[in-house]
């Protein structure tokens, strides 16, 4: 190392030696404790005592973790899909040239910015069962509304159909992507008379690749973790259970019932799956994901 | 012809989905301006209204049942009057409850409702006091009991000049803790009958209604926002100010930890060459990957070994060690910045530090920005954080009590609770139409720019 490198480095481990800090804080140290305290039986009250994999096997038996891990797959199976779906449509209009353009932006990237706390009161109040709003519109059909936050059955089907309300920020990704899709693709598939679905599904999707492979693995992270809104609308489980979601056990475990060794036990197997996820997105991705030119 | 289509479609369907994506936000306001039968009723009505009836000049707010079909011309119409009997007592006008027979006899039995209040650390608490006639009048200290905070009942010794008698005027303070009545003979033109708006018959004391036939011309129907409900929810979630304050406390705080600690960090990371450094970060930018659930625990036992449980630290102090977010994000602005720049400022024996602060901050203002306005949403919308670390009611935040009152109301004033989170969400709205380009900006570089 040369006396110049040596300088450099002093001046470059200053700069960011709060971050040092910080990472060696509250980043190593609990990263590492809560790796120990997963193979411990811990309740803050008393010192953690090894228990080796106990935790983990426990977790095999729990039939309320496989209840929290049902609903929690059954909440990202349906929520990514249909946002991300409804996140390229919307826009993809939202890329034509038309009038007012900024306006229609701004009202469907405004919810994704609302705070989730407020968005879980303004959904209980829409959906409830008597005098919600949804259930009048049903009512006008002549029809009758489900209990939706009452009904056990009708409990995922609402988080997931409300979450799609804060699209907004996949919305603006994707419209990011669309914009540098050159024109001039689209032109020529009209003379050779391309219909717009058609472009919509060879053009299009392949071209924005990129940023549905971004979407998807933040979609991925965000919906394995949806807490607020389960645990503010239906104040934790929900009826039956419907609404554990795997970070509500999670919480309930650490906090509630001070099984602090679970809990920690719990989110090392919430944090393997989601690099084994990230990770087997990208591998798919590597086949199918286009990466532009100057990319 | 078919292009013609095509963008009409396109219209359309912009219309629609922007139409079912502001329902929620003007469903919540149109709620919150709503008085409580109205939010409740059925079929739901967008514009709150109220009904005017105007008698001699004067005009009060009255109850209509709903016409159906056509009304005669000159038939009259029944309307609900709500109205008070008041009394004078200390000089203050006090609703009370006249026995049935008010308008007969000199005499009238009217029920007056009152209780006490102990002022202690500034306070008022409702008490019950022994023997108030006795005691209140003499010097020094009294015994009175209140519940506490936690609900507990507790005997403190309070000056007597910090107690006081409160006569009830709304439903409210007849349901204080340690609330009392005393019946009296008083003379009946001491009674004064006063109308009430139609609003208030739920809110205040001893409120009664009377039916009456009107004229229909006498009648008007007039839009009317309850803006008054913001401060009734305002008063109903009774801790209000401190989730404010400790909101606006957090954001600031965490604003200014992360906008120092992220430049230095990110200028570290782009603007001076030393060996290993895209190395390490590589680490910074896999720390991004760790869910919050991994870490929660320790850093909660953590902060418990500090004493900081309870405490507002352990939402802001880690901001101040730059999070890999932040530092990414100004990482990828500062390296647009040409290096020339620095070089030829270090040529002029500029120090590093100073490089940083004139010429690369004044810079990279727009990247700030957007870490700043990051941040300050994030810190006002987080939950979890708070649900975590705050434990008692007067450290929380505004989305944390927003949730506790929630929990307390459940689900019966939703007018007050519409009204209640649209201040915790308004504010957030408005940030956003005042800084809506660094927003949108923001995003795009969050995803794949670099």
């Amino acid at each position: 190392m040369t006396r110049g490198e040596r300088h450099n480095l002093l001046k470059g481990v200053g700069f960011i030696s709060p971050w040092i800090i910080g990472f060696a804080i509250f980043g190593i140290y609990p990263l590492a404790a809560s790796l120990y305290y997963s193979f411990c039986d811990y309740d803050i009250l008393n010192e953690p005592a090894l228990v080796g994999t106990l935790n983990y096997r426990e977790m095999v038996g729990d039939s309320v973790f496989w209840i929290s891990v049902y609903n929690t797959v059954y909440f990202a199976v349906f929520s990514i899909p249909l946002g991300l779906i409804l996140a390229l449509l919307i826009a993809v209009l939202l890329n034509q040239k038309v009038m007012g353009r900024s306006v229609f932006r701004t009202v469907y990237f405004l919810p994704s910015i609302v705070p989730l706390v407020g968005v879980s009161m303004i959904w209980l109040w829409i959906f409830n069962g008597d005098l919600g709003l949804i259930n009048h519109a049903i009512s006008l059909l002549g029809l009758k509304g489900p209990g939706w936050l009452t009904d056990e059955q009708w409990v995922k089907p609402t988080l997931v159909l409300s979450g799609v309300w804060q699209v907004g920020g996949t919305i603006v990704i994707f419209l990011a992507a669309l914009q540098d899709v050159p024109r001039s693709l689209y032109e020529s598939a009209d003379i050779d008379g391309a219909s717009p679905r058609v472009q919509l599904l060879h053009i299009t999707v392949p071209m924005i690749s990129p940023a549905i492979y971004f979407n998807l693995v933040i979609g991925i992270i965000g919906a394995l973790q949806e807490f607020v809104r389960p645990y503010v609308m239906l104040d934790g489980p929900g009826p039956n259970r419907s609404a554990l979601f795997y970070a509500i056990n999670l919480y309930d475990n650490a906090f509630r019932y001070l099984n602090m060794g679970y809990a920690c036990a719990m989110a090392w197997v919430l944090f393997v799956v989601i690099v084994l996820l990230t990770w087997g997105v990208t591998a798919l991705s590597r086949k199918h994901v286009h990466y532009g030119g100057d990319g | 012809m078919a292009r013609r289509f095509r963008k009409l479609m396109v219209y359309a369907a912009l219309l629609v989905g922007a139409a079912i994506f502001s329902v929620p936000l003007l469903w919540m306001l149109s709620t919150a301006v709503k008085p409580i039968d109205q939010a409740m009723s059925s079929p739901p009505k967008w514009l709150p209204y109220q009904w005017v009836l105007t008698e001699d000049g004067r005009e009060t707010t009255v109850g209509v049942e709903e016409i159906s079909g056509d009304v005669a011309p000159n038939t009259s119409v029944p309307v609900q009057v709500a109205y008070q009997w008041l009394m004078e007592i200390d000089g203050q006008r006090v609703p009370v409850m006249p026995s049935a027979d008010v308008l007969h006899g000199e005499n009238v039995d009217v029920t007056v409702n009152f209780h006490f209040q102990a002022n202690i650390d500034g306070d008022w608490y409702s008490a019950q006091v022994s023997d108030p006639d006795g005691t209140l009048d003499s010097d020094g200290s009294i015994d009175v009991v209140i519940i506490d905070d936690g609900g507990y009942t507790t005997r403190v010794s309070v000056d007597t000049a910090d107690v006081r008698r409160v006569y009830d005027q709304t439903t409210d303070d007849l349901s204080a803790s340690f609330a009392q009545s005393r019946t009296l003979a008083v003379p009946r033109e001491s009674l004064i009958k006063t109308v009430i708006g139609w609003d208030d018959r739920s809110e205040l004391a001893h409120v009664q209604v009377e039916r009456r036939q009107v004229e229909p011309g006498a009648l008007s129907k007039h839009t009317a926002f309850r803006w008054g409900n913001f401060g009734k929810a305002i008063y109903a979630m009774k801790r209000f100010p401190s989730y404010l304050k400790n909101t606006v406390i957090l954001c600031v705080l965490t604003v200014i930890g992360t906008v120092i600690s992220s430049t230095l960090v990110a200028y570290g990371f782009s603007r001076i060459d030393w060996p290993g450094r895209d190395k390490v970060f590589l680490v910074v930018m896999a720390t991004m990957m760790v869910p919050f659930p991994v870490v929660m625990v320790p850093l909660f036992t953590m902060f418990k070994e500090f004493g900081w449980i309870g405490t507002l630290k352990p939402l802001w102090v880690p901001t101040f060690f730059a999070g890999a977010f932040n530092v990414f994000l100004l990482r990828q602005f500062f390296r647009t910045i040409p290096k020339d720049l620095s070089e030829s400022a270090r040529i002029d024996g500029c120090s590093e530090l100073r490089i940083f602060w004139q010429i690369i901050l004044p810079l990279a203002k727009p990247a700030i920005a957007v870490v700043a306005l990051f941040q300050f949403m994030g810190t006002w919308n987080d939950f979890l954080g708070p649900l975590i670390y705050l434990t008692d009611e007067k450290d929380f935040t505004l989305a944390l009590g927003l949730q506790a009152y929630k929990s307390q109301t459940g689900g019966t004033q939703w007018h007050f609770l519409m009204a209640a989170s649209s201040l915790v969400v308004l504010p957030i709205v408005v940030l956003f139409f005042l800084a809506q380009r660094t927003f949108i900006e923001g995003i795009s570089m969050t995803g794949l720019k670099g």
